[in-house]
Protein backbone atom coordinates (compact mmCIF):
# COMPACT_ATOMS: atom_id res chain seq x y z
CA UNK A 1 0.00 0.00 0.00
CA UNK A 2 1.41 3.45 -0.86
CA UNK A 3 1.52 7.14 0.67
CA UNK A 4 -1.11 8.73 -1.26
CA UNK A 5 0.73 11.60 -1.26
CA UNK A 6 4.52 11.07 -2.04
CA UNK A 7 3.60 7.04 -2.80
CA UNK A 8 6.44 5.84 -0.44
CA UNK A 9 5.21 2.74 1.75
CA UNK A 10 2.07 3.53 3.42
CA UNK A 11 1.97 3.15 7.41
CA UNK A 12 -1.86 3.54 7.84
CA UNK A 13 -4.80 3.37 5.38
CA UNK A 14 -8.17 5.73 6.40
CA UNK A 15 -10.75 3.91 4.95
CA UNK A 16 -13.40 6.53 5.38
CA UNK A 17 -10.97 9.79 3.22
CA UNK A 18 -10.21 6.50 0.72
CA UNK A 19 -6.35 7.31 1.50
CA UNK A 20 -3.10 5.68 3.11
CA UNK A 21 -0.49 7.74 4.44
CA UNK A 22 3.51 7.47 5.03
CA UNK A 23 4.37 8.24 8.40
CA UNK A 24 5.38 12.31 8.39
CA UNK A 25 2.53 12.86 5.70
CA UNK A 26 0.20 10.58 8.28
CA UNK A 27 1.55 13.55 10.77
CA UNK A 28 1.13 16.59 8.81
CA UNK A 29 -2.65 15.05 7.59
CA UNK A 30 -3.26 14.97 11.78
CA UNK A 31 -1.80 18.68 12.17
CA UNK A 32 -3.76 19.72 9.47
CA UNK A 33 -7.09 18.14 11.15
CA UNK A 34 -6.55 19.88 14.01
CA UNK A 35 -5.65 23.26 13.03
CA UNK A 36 -8.82 22.94 10.87
CA UNK A 37 -11.19 22.59 14.02
CA UNK A 38 -9.40 25.35 15.53
CA UNK A 39 -10.03 27.50 13.06
CA UNK A 40 -13.26 26.38 12.17
CA UNK A 41 -14.96 26.92 15.89
CA UNK A 42 -12.20 29.65 16.73
CA UNK A 43 -11.38 27.84 19.50
CA UNK A 44 -8.33 29.66 20.90
CA UNK A 45 -5.43 31.97 19.27
CA UNK A 46 -1.55 31.61 19.70
CA UNK A 47 -2.08 34.71 22.35
CA UNK A 48 -3.91 32.87 24.61
CA UNK A 49 -3.11 30.28 27.55
CA UNK A 50 -4.77 26.77 27.06
CA UNK A 51 -4.88 24.33 29.46
CA UNK A 52 -5.08 21.25 28.46
CA UNK A 53 -6.54 17.98 30.03
CA UNK A 54 -4.44 15.18 29.70
CA UNK A 55 -5.14 11.91 31.46
CA UNK A 56 -2.11 9.76 30.23
CA UNK A 57 -3.74 7.89 27.60
CA UNK A 58 -3.14 8.70 23.89
CA UNK A 59 -6.01 11.39 22.74
CA UNK A 60 -4.97 13.57 25.63
CA UNK A 61 -1.54 12.89 24.76
CA UNK A 62 -1.40 13.50 21.39
CA UNK A 63 -3.90 16.97 22.00
CA UNK A 64 -0.80 18.40 23.94
CA UNK A 65 1.98 17.30 21.47
CA UNK A 66 0.28 18.56 18.43
CA UNK A 67 -0.12 22.10 19.90
CA UNK A 68 3.11 22.15 21.61
CA UNK A 69 4.50 21.47 17.92
CA UNK A 70 2.16 23.54 16.32
CA UNK A 71 3.44 26.57 18.77
CA UNK A 72 0.26 26.90 21.13
CA UNK A 73 0.76 28.40 24.58
CA UNK A 74 0.14 25.55 26.73
CA UNK A 75 0.07 23.60 30.09
CA UNK A 76 -1.26 20.46 30.51
CA UNK A 77 -3.99 19.45 33.97
CA UNK A 78 -3.92 16.08 35.25
CA UNK A 79 -7.06 15.24 37.46
CA UNK A 80 -5.31 12.48 40.20
CA UNK A 81 -9.26 10.31 40.21
CA UNK A 82 -7.49 7.83 42.97
CA UNK A 83 -8.18 4.92 40.78
CA UNK A 84 -5.86 2.57 42.13
CA UNK A 85 -2.64 1.42 40.07
CA UNK A 86 -4.14 3.03 37.03
CA UNK A 87 -4.17 6.28 38.08
CA UNK A 88 -0.48 6.18 39.59
CA UNK A 89 0.17 4.69 35.96
CA UNK A 90 -1.78 7.49 34.57
CA UNK A 91 0.31 10.48 36.41
CA UNK A 92 3.30 9.30 35.80
CA UNK A 93 2.91 8.66 31.63
CA UNK A 94 1.51 12.84 32.13
CA UNK A 95 4.52 13.89 34.23
CA UNK A 96 7.25 11.83 32.05
CA UNK A 97 5.28 13.91 29.16
CA UNK A 98 5.23 17.09 30.53
CA UNK A 99 8.90 17.14 31.66
CA UNK A 100 10.42 15.47 28.51
CA UNK A 101 8.27 18.90 26.50
CA UNK A 102 9.65 21.44 29.55
CA UNK A 103 5.75 22.02 30.28
CA UNK A 104 4.28 23.00 33.16
CA UNK A 105 1.70 20.48 34.45
CA UNK A 106 -1.08 21.60 37.42
CA UNK A 107 -2.60 18.60 39.42
CA UNK A 108 -5.64 18.47 41.07
CA UNK A 109 -6.61 15.50 42.93
CA UNK A 110 -10.33 14.41 43.43
CA UNK A 111 -9.59 12.64 47.12
CA UNK A 112 -8.19 16.15 48.42
CA UNK A 113 -10.96 17.96 47.15
CA UNK A 114 -13.76 15.81 48.14
CA UNK A 115 -12.34 13.62 51.03
CA UNK A 116 -12.26 10.39 48.52
CA UNK A 117 -11.28 8.79 45.26
CA UNK A 118 -13.75 7.67 42.23
CA UNK A 119 -13.77 4.34 43.87
CA UNK A 120 -15.28 5.37 47.48
CA UNK A 121 -17.08 7.95 45.71
CA UNK A 122 -19.17 5.70 43.58
CA UNK A 123 -19.76 3.51 46.62
CA UNK A 124 -21.69 6.74 48.49
CA UNK A 125 -23.51 7.44 45.93
CA UNK A 126 -26.09 5.93 43.44
CA UNK A 127 -24.66 7.14 40.28
CA UNK A 128 -22.95 4.61 37.81
CA UNK A 129 -18.87 5.29 38.15
CA UNK A 130 -18.15 6.88 35.03
CA UNK A 131 -20.97 9.33 36.16
CA UNK A 132 -19.47 10.32 39.07
CA UNK A 133 -16.16 10.34 37.91
CA UNK A 134 -17.37 12.72 34.86
CA UNK A 135 -19.00 15.19 36.77
CA UNK A 136 -16.22 15.10 39.10
CA UNK A 137 -13.99 16.29 36.30
CA UNK A 138 -15.78 18.45 34.63
CA UNK A 139 -16.31 20.33 37.91
CA UNK A 140 -12.13 19.76 38.98
CA UNK A 141 -11.37 21.24 35.20
CA UNK A 142 -13.66 24.07 35.18
CA UNK A 143 -11.78 25.38 38.74
CA UNK A 144 -8.80 24.73 37.57
CA UNK A 145 -8.62 27.25 34.53
CA UNK A 146 -10.49 29.60 36.67
CA UNK A 147 -8.24 29.41 39.43
CA UNK A 148 -4.90 29.32 37.36
CA UNK A 149 -6.16 31.92 35.15
CA UNK A 150 -6.73 30.01 31.79
CA UNK A 151 -9.46 31.30 29.53
CA UNK A 152 -10.15 27.77 27.54
CA UNK A 153 -9.84 24.03 28.31
CA UNK A 154 -9.20 21.63 25.91
CA UNK A 155 -10.09 17.80 26.03
CA UNK A 156 -8.82 15.16 23.90
CA UNK A 157 -12.24 14.16 23.28
CA UNK A 158 -12.12 12.64 19.62
CA UNK A 159 -14.54 11.56 16.61
CA UNK A 160 -15.47 8.23 17.81
CA UNK A 161 -16.24 10.11 21.40
CA UNK A 162 -18.19 12.26 19.79
CA UNK A 163 -20.14 10.44 17.66
CA UNK A 164 -20.94 7.73 20.33
CA UNK A 165 -22.26 10.62 22.95
CA UNK A 166 -24.28 11.56 19.87
CA UNK A 167 -25.75 8.19 19.28
CA UNK A 168 -26.46 8.12 23.19
CA UNK A 169 -27.98 11.62 22.62
CA UNK A 170 -30.12 10.41 20.11
CA UNK A 171 -31.55 7.20 21.07
CA UNK A 172 -32.80 8.76 24.79
CA UNK A 173 -33.63 12.41 22.96
CA UNK A 174 -31.46 14.07 25.11
CA UNK A 175 -32.63 17.46 24.05
CA UNK A 176 -30.81 19.55 26.20
CA UNK A 177 -27.52 17.73 25.75
CA UNK A 178 -28.11 17.87 21.54
CA UNK A 179 -29.00 21.44 21.71
CA UNK A 180 -24.67 21.82 23.51
CA UNK A 181 -23.13 19.29 21.80
CA UNK A 182 -20.45 20.99 20.17
CA UNK A 183 -16.74 20.73 19.11
CA UNK A 184 -16.11 24.04 21.39
CA UNK A 185 -18.26 25.68 24.05
CA UNK A 186 -18.42 29.41 24.47
CA UNK A 187 -17.85 31.09 28.62
CA UNK A 188 -21.26 32.04 29.18
CA UNK A 189 -20.37 33.11 32.66
CA UNK A 190 -17.43 34.76 34.31
CA UNK A 191 -16.68 31.65 36.03
CA UNK A 192 -16.94 29.23 33.47
CA UNK A 193 -14.51 28.34 30.71
CA UNK A 194 -14.48 27.93 26.98
CA UNK A 195 -14.52 23.67 26.69
CA UNK A 196 -13.03 22.78 23.13
CA UNK A 197 -12.41 19.74 21.87
CA UNK A 198 -9.60 19.88 18.92
CA UNK A 199 -9.67 16.45 17.71
CA UNK A 200 -12.96 16.09 17.07
CA UNK A 201 -12.37 15.50 13.22
CA UNK A 202 -9.92 12.73 13.97
CA UNK A 203 -10.62 9.23 14.75
CA UNK A 204 -9.23 7.19 17.86
CA UNK A 205 -7.58 5.28 15.85
CA UNK A 206 -6.17 7.96 14.06
CA UNK A 207 -4.96 9.41 17.65
CA UNK A 208 -3.57 5.79 18.35
CA UNK A 209 -1.59 6.17 15.25
CA UNK A 210 -0.12 9.49 15.99
CA UNK A 211 0.73 8.73 19.51
CA UNK A 212 2.27 5.82 18.12
CA UNK A 213 4.42 7.46 15.83
CA UNK A 214 5.28 10.44 17.55
CA UNK A 215 6.52 8.02 20.58
CA UNK A 216 4.48 8.86 23.24
CA UNK A 217 4.57 6.75 26.44
CA UNK A 218 0.83 6.20 26.88
CA UNK A 219 -1.36 4.32 29.34
CA UNK A 220 -2.87 1.28 26.94
CA UNK A 221 -4.85 -0.23 29.67
CA UNK A 222 -8.09 0.95 29.83
CA UNK A 223 -9.83 2.15 33.09
CA UNK A 224 -10.93 -0.40 35.29
CA UNK A 225 -14.12 1.17 35.72
CA UNK A 226 -14.65 1.70 31.90
CA UNK A 227 -15.59 -1.82 31.24
CA UNK A 228 -19.28 -2.48 30.11
CA UNK A 229 -19.97 1.28 30.36
CA UNK A 230 -22.59 2.63 28.14
CA UNK A 231 -20.57 4.80 25.84
CA UNK A 232 -18.25 1.67 25.00
CA UNK A 233 -21.45 -0.55 24.38
CA UNK A 234 -22.25 2.41 22.17
CA UNK A 235 -18.86 2.54 20.02
CA UNK A 236 -18.93 -0.57 19.81
CA UNK A 237 -22.44 -0.44 17.73
CA UNK A 238 -20.84 2.55 15.89
CA UNK A 239 -17.82 0.16 14.95
CA UNK A 240 -19.63 -2.60 13.10
CA UNK A 241 -21.25 0.58 10.85
CA UNK A 242 -17.85 1.96 10.34
CA UNK A 243 -16.92 -1.66 9.22
CA UNK A 244 -19.58 -2.02 6.92
CA UNK A 245 -19.89 2.07 5.67
CA UNK A 246 -16.69 3.62 5.94
CA UNK A 247 -17.74 6.81 6.60
CA UNK A 248 -20.58 6.23 9.09
CA UNK A 249 -19.24 7.74 12.06
CA UNK A 250 -18.42 11.01 10.63
CA UNK A 251 -21.24 11.72 8.38
CA UNK A 252 -23.15 10.92 11.71
CA UNK A 253 -21.66 13.80 13.57
CA UNK A 254 -20.58 15.82 11.10
CA UNK A 255 -24.06 15.74 9.51
CA UNK A 256 -25.50 16.62 12.65
CA UNK A 257 -23.34 19.78 13.30
CA UNK A 258 -23.78 21.39 10.04
CA UNK A 259 -27.46 20.09 9.52
CA UNK A 260 -29.31 19.07 12.47
CA UNK A 261 -27.69 20.94 15.65
CA UNK A 262 -29.52 24.53 15.45
CA UNK A 263 -33.10 22.72 15.19
CA UNK A 264 -32.50 21.26 19.23
CA UNK A 265 -31.04 25.23 19.88
CA UNK A 266 -33.05 26.54 22.63
CA UNK A 267 -34.35 30.68 22.28
CA UNK A 268 -33.63 31.04 25.89
CA UNK A 269 -29.95 30.27 27.72
CA UNK A 270 -29.90 28.63 30.31
CA UNK A 271 -29.94 30.94 33.73
CA UNK A 272 -26.80 30.17 35.74
CA UNK A 273 -25.85 30.98 39.42
CA UNK A 274 -22.94 30.37 41.62
CA UNK A 275 -23.26 27.86 44.04
CA UNK A 276 -23.91 28.73 47.52
CA UNK A 277 -21.37 26.39 48.92
CA UNK A 278 -18.47 26.61 46.50
CA UNK A 279 -19.33 29.17 44.56
CA UNK A 280 -18.87 27.35 41.07
CA UNK A 281 -21.34 27.87 38.07
CA UNK A 282 -24.41 25.75 38.59
CA UNK A 283 -28.18 25.47 37.41
CA UNK A 284 -29.59 25.14 40.83
CA UNK A 285 -28.67 26.79 44.14
CA UNK A 286 -25.92 23.73 45.19
CA UNK A 287 -24.03 22.52 42.34
CA UNK A 288 -24.07 18.58 41.89
CA UNK A 289 -20.44 18.58 42.68
CA UNK A 290 -21.43 19.97 46.50
CA UNK A 291 -24.55 17.72 46.58
CA UNK A 292 -21.69 14.47 45.67
CA UNK A 293 -19.33 15.64 47.78
CA UNK A 294 -21.82 15.94 50.56
CA UNK A 295 -22.78 12.07 49.82
CA UNK A 296 -19.29 11.05 50.36
CA UNK A 297 -19.23 13.14 53.43
CA UNK A 298 -21.93 11.50 54.96
CA UNK A 299 -20.92 8.15 54.40
CA UNK A 300 -17.58 8.20 55.63
CA UNK A 301 -18.90 9.98 59.03
CA UNK B 1 6.41 -31.75 7.71
CA UNK B 2 7.94 -28.59 6.25
CA UNK B 3 9.38 -25.05 7.83
CA UNK B 4 6.05 -23.14 8.92
CA UNK B 5 7.09 -21.15 11.90
CA UNK B 6 4.38 -19.23 13.59
CA UNK B 7 3.46 -15.42 13.76
CA UNK B 8 3.37 -14.50 17.31
CA UNK B 9 0.86 -12.31 18.14
CA UNK B 10 0.51 -9.85 21.69
CA UNK B 11 -3.10 -9.07 22.57
CA UNK B 12 -4.96 -6.75 25.06
CA UNK B 13 -7.84 -6.44 27.18
CA UNK B 14 -6.72 -9.06 28.64
CA UNK B 15 -3.00 -9.43 28.10
CA UNK B 16 -2.57 -12.97 26.06
CA UNK B 17 -0.28 -14.26 23.32
CA UNK B 18 -1.34 -16.21 20.45
CA UNK B 19 0.17 -18.12 17.70
CA UNK B 20 -1.02 -18.45 14.44
CA UNK B 21 0.97 -21.06 11.79
CA UNK B 22 1.99 -19.73 8.25
CA UNK B 23 1.95 -16.04 6.55
CA UNK B 24 -0.67 -14.31 5.64
CA UNK B 25 -2.27 -10.69 5.50
CA UNK B 26 -2.44 -8.52 8.27
CA UNK B 27 -6.12 -8.03 7.31
CA UNK B 28 -6.01 -11.52 7.13
CA UNK B 29 -5.01 -12.54 10.74
CA UNK B 30 -7.52 -9.95 11.97
CA UNK B 31 -10.08 -11.44 10.34
CA UNK B 32 -9.22 -14.92 11.56
CA UNK B 33 -9.17 -13.29 15.17
CA UNK B 34 -12.48 -11.49 14.74
CA UNK B 35 -11.08 -8.02 15.31
CA UNK B 36 -12.23 -5.30 13.48
CA UNK B 37 -9.03 -3.60 11.36
CA UNK B 38 -10.60 -0.03 12.17
CA UNK B 39 -10.38 -0.83 15.90
CA UNK B 40 -6.68 -1.46 16.47
CA UNK B 41 -3.14 -0.80 15.58
CA UNK B 42 -0.89 -3.39 14.03
CA UNK B 43 2.33 -3.33 15.77
CA UNK B 44 5.51 -4.82 14.41
CA UNK B 45 8.86 -3.58 16.18
CA UNK B 46 8.50 0.46 15.96
CA UNK B 47 6.20 0.57 12.86
CA UNK B 48 2.17 0.00 11.79
CA UNK B 49 1.37 -2.23 9.78
CA UNK B 50 -1.46 -1.84 7.09
CA UNK B 51 -4.17 -4.76 6.03
CA UNK B 52 -1.99 -5.92 2.97
CA UNK B 53 1.14 -6.30 4.86
CA UNK B 54 2.76 -10.25 4.90
CA UNK B 55 2.99 -11.22 8.77
CA UNK B 56 4.62 -14.65 9.27
CA UNK B 57 8.36 -16.46 9.85
CA UNK B 58 8.47 -15.96 13.42
CA UNK B 59 7.15 -12.16 12.98
CA UNK B 60 5.79 -10.83 16.79
CA UNK B 61 3.13 -8.48 16.59
CA UNK B 62 1.30 -7.00 18.67
CA UNK B 63 -2.57 -6.15 17.91
CA UNK B 64 -3.48 -3.24 20.47
CA UNK B 65 -7.11 -1.83 20.49
CA UNK B 66 -7.67 1.73 20.22
CA UNK B 67 -11.01 2.40 22.13
CA UNK B 68 -11.11 4.73 25.24
CA UNK B 69 -13.88 5.27 27.13
CA UNK B 70 -16.18 5.48 30.25
CA UNK B 71 -16.43 8.83 31.68
CA UNK B 72 -14.41 10.23 28.81
CA UNK B 73 -17.61 11.24 26.69
CA UNK B 74 -20.44 13.21 27.94
CA UNK B 75 -19.65 17.29 28.46
CA UNK B 76 -22.84 18.26 27.16
CA UNK B 77 -23.61 19.83 30.16
CA UNK B 78 -25.15 23.51 31.12
CA UNK B 79 -22.47 23.70 33.63
CA UNK B 80 -19.60 21.58 34.72
CA UNK B 81 -20.98 20.26 37.71
CA UNK B 82 -24.47 19.51 35.92
CA UNK B 83 -25.27 15.98 35.57
CA UNK B 84 -27.96 14.04 33.86
CA UNK B 85 -30.13 12.89 36.08
CA UNK B 86 -30.51 16.57 37.08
Amino acid sequence: MKCRKCGAGAVIELPRHNAAFCAPDFQEFFRKQVAEAIRKHKMFTTEEPVLVAVSGGKDSLALWDVLIETGYQTAGLYLDLGIFDYSVESKARCEAFAASRGQKLVVESVAETVGAGIPEVQKATRRPTCSACGLSKRYLMNRAAVDHGYPVIATGHNLDDEAAVLFGNVLHWQMDSLSRQSPALASTHPKLVRRVKPLYRLSERETAAYAFLRGIDYIVDECPFAKGATSITHKQILDRLEEASPGAKHNFLFGFLEKARGVFERAEPTVLNECAVCGQVTTGEICAFCKLSDQVKRRRA
Amino acid sequence: MGYNPAVKIKLRNPNREVEMPGRKRVKDVLRDLDILPGTVLVIRGAALLTGDEVVGDGDELEVRPVMSGGSAAPSERATPSESASE
